[in-house]
This record gives structure tokens, sequence and C-alpha cells, in this order.
């Protein structure tokens, strides 16, 4: 049975409109551990010992975050620098989380449409996605097809819902 | 009959009926009542001078109004005015003419069936209370409605009593006029000017000396005081004493008087319904059973129709109507007070037994109550009716209580108010609470281990406890107490030291702070700051500390108890363990070739 790992990163959870759903939907699966970081770690006290750990016994690891100035908000950002550390995540011929798989899960709050060309930021989404893709593959890890969420700002229930399910599904839940 | 056998036959009822009532699903007040007709002239026997016993009872009432004064501070009986005078003068005039018709219909003259008739619309403020606290009926709205009702029938029995003489004409004018309504006009500047500024100081110098009994014995004192003041003056005792209630209800005593009195009020109220019981006259019953129990069964069933009627005009919401009627249905107190003034008024013939007929009414009437409330709970609830959101309990109480406001409470207390988060103080520092009462805190005077404060304080309400009390002792006895009795309240602990930090975790508290910790680990990272460490590292260093030490405390408190030598090699164990973390995290630092800053004691 694999054993997934829910690096959950929103600093304001109780005013999240899709990832608090998406959190809700899978927190409680079996061979999930589900850890929202803003909430383990509100002084930005990152137990890296008991990261690390949680991290070792999972295969299949997310980083589940509202998108915050084109990447991941400052909290898993540090958690990145706390946790995967030199001689254990990389170099010196660390590869404890090779073959790990890594999912990205993240929302946006402006459609899809803002990040074309012309649209208010004035670039595609994948140019913002290398910096995590790299950062998952620096570690050895094993990258899957992102679960990328627009428009988070105006979904309705049923919308959350439908990607709730598919959420749980990318976690192998039936 | 010498007196200590009076008191064993009163705690003997109360102990065998009372808990046999309550079993029943009868009240407390039925098992009171039918403990007195045992022991009353009627089966027993056992008491005699039921009289005297009645008066000293009356106490109890008296209590318990001072008690529902001290609920309510001036603020809010002002925000009931209309409803005590608007909605008592309706129902004292309905119910009144709807039982004067009755009594005239009985066969009684003009005069003693409005005197009889407005006795007869009074009603029994102690059963009326004691049976909605026990059905937590008091926080309502209909339980307020009630209650106003109640308030305004204090009042107005004392025109009627007064006015019996003249209605009478016969053996009146002992009437004082003018001298006497200035006399009580006295008497209640006396008590709001004593309640107001006398009151207070006293009580903060009583509760200096620590001495608990002095406190009880003063808060006593204080009710027995105005009750004496206003029977000299000829107004309701119970009146008076609910004015003072309502005086000290803004003070930060009100939660001790509060407990102190409670045991007081609950035994002598139980005296006054034993007393009540004792003045049934089964003979009467038996002579003519069919007059007294009809009459009792139309006066019942006439006065919960009009409270019916009514009930919409006093703002009381459709599905609560038939509660509010069964509620104040049954006949008061003062109706044997004005049978008794009327019964020397009136000049009857001998041998008329009107006055006692209705007697036996009034009170079978009020041990009815409880019954009428079973009828109506079955008739009502097994439509499966719910409260609706309106009637819930209108939670007045903090949700967060503070339990000693020194140094640390008063952090506390300052941090979650300036977060918009209301919560009740204890303390048992007078001086601090003078201190900090013009700053606007619901402070009280306490001393929080005592169970019954802490209810009071709405212990059993609230969602948080925070223990912020600096002295172990006392704070593993608030503690220990409130697992016990609240199980369900979460608690916050403030702890001296290791020591009481362990003891509280092994009591069960969830979240302990070392009162010192956090202020000398900042202090510490200051000094690191001072030998040249960059700031955000230092902070780094104080979070692994911080994380270390409290996994070793947690991880020591399995081994409290083993041997001290033992113990300590723990600790040590553990504090070398700290030491070489600190070790590893700087060798690879530098064997990446950064040079992490470290103290060098020869530099």
């Amino acid at each position: 049975m694999s054993h997934t790992v829910v690096i959950y990163a929103h600093p304001y959870p109780d005013r999240s409109r899709a990832n608090r759903v998406l959190f809700d939907a899978v927190k409680s699966l079996p061979n999930v551990d589900a850890r929202p970081i803003c909430d383990l770690y509100p002084d930005f006290a990152i137990d890296v010992e008991a990261e690390q750990a949680a991290l070792l016994r999972a295969d299949l690891i997310v980083w589940q975050h509202p998108i915050y100035w084109y990447t991941v908000p400052a909290m898993l950002k540090l958690w990145w620098e706390k946790v995967l550390t030199h001689g254990w995540a990389y170099g010196d011929g660390a590869r404890v989380l090779s073959g790990k798989r890594c999912l990205w899960v993240t929302t946006t709050g402006g459609d899809a449409s803002a990040y074309d060309e012309g649209g208010m930021h004035a670039h595609p989404f994948s140019v913002y996605e290398p910096v995590v893709r790299q950062t998952a593959r620096f570690c050895h890890m094993h990258w899957l097809e992102p679960l990328i969420i627009h428009g988070a700002h105006r979904m309705n229930d049923e919308q959350r819902a439908a990607y709730a399910t598919l959420y749980r599904e990318r976690l192998g839940a039936r | 009959m010498p007196a200590l056998q009076q008191a064993f036959i009163y705690f003997a009822v109360a102990v065998v009926l009372v808990p046999l009532g309550s079993l029943l699903g009868l009240g407390s007040v039925l098992g009171y009542l039918i403990g007195g007709v045992l022991i009353g002239p009627a089966v027993l026997g056992l008491v005699k001078g039921g009289e005297s016993i009645a008066h000293f009872a009356e106490l109890g009432v008296v209590l318990m109004l001072f008690m529902i004064g001290l609920e309510l501070d001036l603020r809010r009986l002002w925000g009931m005015r209309r409803q005590v005078f608007g909605g008592g003068t309706l129902q004292f005039v309905a119910c009144g003419a709807a039982a004067a018709l009755l009594l005239l219909a009985f066969g009684l003259t003009l005069q003693m069936a409005v005197v009889g008739g407005l006795a007869l619309a009074l009603s029994s403020t102690a059963i009326a209370v004691q049976t909605m606290n026990e059905q937590h009926l008091d926080k309502t709205p209909v339980g307020r409605t009630a209650f106003s009702i109640l308030l305004f029938q204090d009042i107005a029995a004392i025109p009627l009593i007064a006015l019996i003489p003249i209605l009478g004409g016969a053996g009146g004018g002992h009437s004082e006029g003018g001298l006497g309504a200035l006399k009580g006009l006295g008497a209640i500047v006396g008590i709001i000017a004593v309640g107001r500024y006398l009151t207070r100081p006293i009580l903060r110098f009583i509760a200096k000396t620590g001495l608990r009994e002095v406190f009880t014995a003063f808060s006593l004192l204080l009710v027995l005081g105005i009750a004496e003041l206003m029977e000299m003056v000829e107004l309701s005792m119970g009146l008076g004493a609910f004015l003072a209630g309502v005086l000290l209800a803004s003070s930060e005593f009100r939660h001790a008087l509060e407990s102190d009195l409670q045991p007081f009020k609950g035994l002598l109220l139980g005296l006054f319904f034993i007393s009540v019981g004792m003045t049934i006259d089964l003979g009467l019953i038996a002579d003519e059973p069919v007059k007294v129990i009809g009459l009792t069964l139309a006066f019942l069933a006439l006065k919960l129709g009009t409270l019916r009627l009514i009930a919409g005009r006093l703002g009381v919401s459709t599905s609560q109507r038939w509660l509010f009627a069964a509620l104040i249905a049954q006949g008061g107190e003062f109706a044997f007070v004005v049978f008794k003034a009327a019964a020397e008024a009136f000049a009857l013939p001998p041998g008329d037994t009107t006055l006692s007929l209705l007697t036996v009414v009034v009170a079978l009437s009020m041990a009815m109550t409880p019954f009428i409330l079973i009828l109506h709970n079955r008739l009502f609830e097994r439509h499966g009716k719910k409260a609706s959101p309106e009637e819930a309990v209108e939670d007045e109480g903090a949700s967060v209580i503070i339990a000693g406001f020194g140094r640390v409470g008063q952090i506390i207390g300052r941090f979650l108010f300036a977060s918009g988060v209301k919560a009740t103080v204890l303390d048992r520092d007078p001086d601090q609470i003078k201190l900090l009462e013009p700053f606007g805190y619901r402070v009280f005077y306490g001393d929080a281990t005592r169970i019954d404060l802490l209810e009071a304080a709405g212990a059993a309400r609230a969602r948080l406890l925070i223990v912020a009390i600096d002295d172990p002792e006392s704070s593993e006895m608030v503690v220990e107490r409130v697992r016990e009795h609240f199980p369900n309240l979460e608690i916050i602990a403030r702890a001296r030291n290791v020591g009481h930090y362990a003891a509280l975790r092994r009591l069960g508290v969830k979240t302990v702070e070392r009162e010192t910790f956090e202020g000398s680990l900042v202090l510490g990272r200051k000094a690191l700051e001072a030998l040249g460490c960059p700031p955000f590292e230092a902070r780094e260093s104080a979070d692994a500390f911080r994380r270390s030490n409290v996994r070793t405390v947690e991880d020591l408190l399995t081994h409290w108890d083993d041997p001290d030598d033992e113990f300590v090699a723990l600790a040590n164990q553990a504090r070398r363990a700290l030491e070489e973390q600190f070790e590893i995290d700087r060798k690879s630092l530098e064997k990446r070739g950064i040079k992490g800053w470290h103290f060098d004691p020869e530099e």
C-alpha cells in the first residue's frame, strides 16, 4: 500500500475558497499523512527532523498551496530550504528521496486567461512551473503531471467538489 | 419542642423526600411540600408552631430574591421596565378580574371577591423561580417574561395588603397614610445608599482579611438587615433584598456572594416549602372534598386560560405560551398574607370557612405546579417541538475565564481583550481588582479553587479556562477540581517551573507554559546577538533549544517518580544530546565551506 504525505501551505486556511475543500477531501484518507505546515509551525520554527521523517515514510509527496506572487507561499519556500537540506535531499550522493513521486497541487485566483500573453500576468502559467518541478527533480523525485486549478476566486460548490474528487483520485482513492 | 429536634425533622424531610421527588421527576418543590404535609398537624403532627417557622422560612424567599437581584444589574433592570410595569399590570388586572368573577359565582360578596381575586392573581415567586431554575428556563425569554410578572406582583402586593382594611371597613384605620409612605421611601433610599456606597468597601475590607466565614456572615447580615428594615416600614422584605442584589450585581463580589449564600438560600427555601405544605389543611379537604378540589381546579383552569390569552400581548412566542401559563398559574405566598389580613378586616361571622378554604386552594395550586408542568411537557413535547433559536438560552457569560489576574493573567487578558475576546476574570486579591476595575474588565473577587465560584463565573458554559495563578499548589487544585467537575472545559495553564509544569501535564492539561521560559529565551537570543550572532540565526538557535527542551521535559514526565539521582542523570543526558546536536549542525555547515556562526570563548 502506498503512503502519501501532503505538505499543505496556507497561512489563512479559514479564508481559503478552494484549498480548504481540497485539503479536507484528502486529509483523512487512509495512508495519508496530512501536514498543514502553517498550522504546525505558526512561528516558522520548522521541526526539520519530523518533516524529514515524514518524507522518508512516503512514496508520494504532495505540495499543496495557493500561488502567491507567482510561486509557493513563503512558508513552503522556507520548508524547502530547511527540510530539503544538502547532504540529505541532494548533494554528496544523497538520494533518500530518489524514486519518490512528487505531485504539485496548486490554485490561482484568476482564471487561465489571466495568464495569456495579453492577460494581466503577461506570461502563460507554464513559465512559473519549472521552479517547482526542478526543485523536485533536483532531489531525485519523479515529477507527476501537476494538478493546477485556475479561477479559485469564482468557483461554485459543484466545481469545487469536482476538483476534490479529482484530487482524491490522483491520490489513489476511489 | 427543642430546636435541635425540629431541625432534625426538617433535615430528615429534606434528605429523604426531596431526592425522592427529583427521582420521580416531580422536582424538589413537591418533595418539600409533601414533606410539609406529612410532618404538619394534619398527618403526623411532628412539628408545632408552623406560623413562626413560616415567618423564619420567608428568609429563603428573601435570599432568593437577593440572588435574583445579583443576576440583574441596573441597566438590565431598566431594560425590563416596560415588561415589568406594562405586562405586570395586564396580568394582575386580567387574572384578578377572572378570579374575582369566579369568587362572585361562588357566592362571595363583591368586596371579598375583589380582594380574593386580586390575591389569587398573584403567583408564587418561590415555586416558579425554583422550577424555572431546575428546568433551565431562567435565562430563556419565557423565563424572563415570567420573572418580570413576578417582580411586578411583589410590588403590587404591597398596596393590595394596605388596601384591605379600607375595603373591609372593619377594624381598619391603623394606616399611617403619608407618614408610612415617607418611611418606606426613606428605607429604599437607605438601601440604595448602603448598597451603593457602603457595602463594597466593607466587602473589600473583609475580603482582604481572608476570613471566609466572616465574608459569609456579612453576606447574611446584609440580607437579614435589609429584610428587617423593610419589615419595620411594612414593605416587602423580598423587594428590598432584590433591590440590594441589583445594586451589587455589577460588583466584583457578585460571584462570591452568590456561592456563599447558595446553600442557605436552598435550605431556607426548602423550609419555606415545608411550611407551605404544613398549612394544607387536610381536614378541610376531607370535610368538603368536592368543594375544595372543584374550586382548585376551576381556579387553575381559569388562571391558565387567562395567562394563555394574554401571553401573546406580553411578547411570549407562540410555542411557549402554555409553558408560560403553566409556570405562574399557581397561587402565591402573598395570598396567605392577604387572606390573614382580610380575616381581620372583614369581620366574618365565626365559623366562616371561606378564607381557610381559599388558603387551602392556594396551597393546593402551588403543589399542583409540578404536575401541570409534567402534563404540559407530555402534551407538547410529544410533537417533537424543539426550541426555536430565539428561545435558546441567552449566554451572558464570557466564553473565557481567567483564574488569577497577576503579572501573567493581566497580559493574557489585555491581549485577548485587544483581540475582541471577552473574558471573566477571577482573582483573590481585592486590591488588584480595585486597580483594574476602572479599565472595564469583568473582574470578580474570589478563590478559583472553589468550584461553586467557578460555576458562578460560568465554567459550565465557558469554552476555555486559563489558569494563571502563581501559586503552584492552588493552581494544581483548580485544575484537579475543574477536571473532575467540568471535564469538557479546555484548560491552558501557567507553570511556575518545571516541577509545576510536570504536575499540570500529569493532571491532563495539554497546554502548559512555563512563565519564565519564553522571556528567558528571548534574552538568550539577545545575548547571542550582543556577542555577534546574526539575529535570524539567533532566533533559529532559540527555536531548536525550545524544541529540544520541551521534548526533554515531556520525556522526563514518565520518569518523574524515579529516584533523584536517576532523574538527574536522564536530564543531563538530554542536555548533552542538545549540545551534540548543535555541534553536528555546525560541523555540517563547516564541511560545506560555510562558516556558521559560533561562539568562540577564546576569541
